[in-house]
């Protein structure tokens, strides 16, 4: 019996390389050769109570081939959408006849803002998203038509801003008056949708690291959107992947843009906090 | 027509004599199969880039004939001797007739 024992033993263990293919790796992504990004960080102080050891972008979880599609800029098919914003940075649009770079100039004085959105804005009295300040911008400065929330358009804009902090540190702030939505994000997050009850924690937080059929489940973290998937060849944005996410459960889903997923951003951001700005990053 | 056409190459600027090199090449192209219907059920009609070729010198490096099942935005990555000093010169066919070129030097050296 013992000798049975043993050998289920030894044939478990045998078992556990295929198992432990599906675990985060320890790879360092270095982009173009030079720019060394913060992929595992410690746990930010408000996540103390969750069982984590470290927060970790969803890089770690993707194939050794994935991986180098985003260590050079010219493998990165999301550059492709980035040139594309750059081209929309200085068209000039709306009744006002201005560009962004009428008043922004460089797209390089968006320097660190990706790392700090979704942020409080005090004139709106609201948390506000890089994607909301980009429409707020077109609406009231340029006169122009706004970017539906996650269409293409929005994503290169997106993409091109989020390059410009690429390798910052994610620090969305949490406190004072954004306290509310941050809160109101975290009970999304917890909630269980949909005909099969899930929580974003239940696969993103429980389950990390484990198949979900036939992909990895990442940490959900977003410092690397806007995303470009290789499933459907194109940059994704964070509101459109909650979107999907929620679809999954079997639930109807809150719209991009909407309140709620403005709260889950802020939430989810902030449980990156001190992991680099990717964007765009490159997923499965 | 296809929109927004870019081509991009990234080569070495320089190489030894006879040294092996690596050149990437992509193009931002949607490479409309013709399979496709709308939403009103007509079919999208199709526009691929058909061809693409490398020259170095003159002498012809790669030569590809291109067909509808290429994904959008075209890549290839290959090889080449580079003997001499000179210009790798890219050319990229549409099927609406356009021509996309780029064209990068090496200095042998």
């Amino acid at each position: 019996m013992k000798f049975n024992a043993m050998t289920a033993v030894a044939a478990l263990m045998l078992a556990v390389p295929g198992i432990a293919a599906a675990d985060p790796d320890d790879d360092t992504l270095i982009i173009n050769g030079e720019l060394e990004m913060t992929t595992k960080a410690p746990l930010p102080a408000h996540m103390e109570d969750v069982n984590m050891d470290q927060i970790m972008s969803g890089w770690h979880f993707r194939s050794d081939e994935t991986q180098a599609l985003e260590m050079d800029d010219f493998d990165n098919p999301g550059m492709i959408f980035v040139d594309a914003g750059r081209d929309q940075w200085n068209a000039v649009e709306g009744s006002e006849g201005k560009s962004c770079a009428s008043c922004h100039e460089d797209e390089s004085s968006m320097t660190g803002v990706r790392a700090v959105y979704p942020k409080w804005d005090e004139k709106a009295g609201e948390v506000q998203t890089v994607a909301m300040q980009i429409n707020d911008c077109r609406v009231n400065n340029m006169g122009a038509e706004p970017y539906k929330y996650d269409s293409g358009p929005m994503a290169n804009m997106e993409a091109l801003i989020a390059l410009q902090s690429r390798g910052m540190p994610v620090n969305v702030k949490i406190d004072g008056p954004a306290q509310e939505t941050w809160e109101k994000g975290k009970e999304i997050y917890y909630t269980r949708f949909g005909q099969l009850e899930l929580s974003c924690a239940n696969c993103h937080e429980d389950n990390y690291g484990n198949m979900i059929r036939a992909d990895h489940l990442s940490q959900g973290q977003i410092n690397g959107f806007p995303t470009y998937r290789l499933k459907n060849a194109k940059l994704n944005t964070a509101h459109g992947r909650f979107k999907g996410c929620i679809r999954d459960t079997r639930a109807h889903t809150f719209s991009p843009g909407s309140d709620e997923f403005v709260a889950l951003e802020l939430y989810v951001a902030s449980r990156g906090n001190g992991l680099s700005v990717e964007g765009p990053s490159v997923r499965n | 027509m296809a929109e927004n056409v870019r081509p991009r190459v990234k080569a070495p600027k320089s190489a030894s004599a006879g040294e092996v090199v690596v050149l990437k090449t992509l193009i931002s192209h949607p490479m409309e199969s013709g399979q496709r219907k709308d939403s009103s059920g007509n079919v999208i009609p199709r526009s691929i880039i058909n061809r693409f070729t490398c020259e170095f010198n003159g002498e012809s490096v790669v030569d590809v004939k291109m067909e509808p099942a290429i994904s959008t935005n075209p890549y290839f990555e290959f090889e080449a001797k580079v003997p001499e000093s000179g210009d790798f010169k890219f050319t990229w066919y549409d099927d609406d007739g356009s021509v996309y070129e780029d064209t990068q030097s090496v200095t042998v050296g």
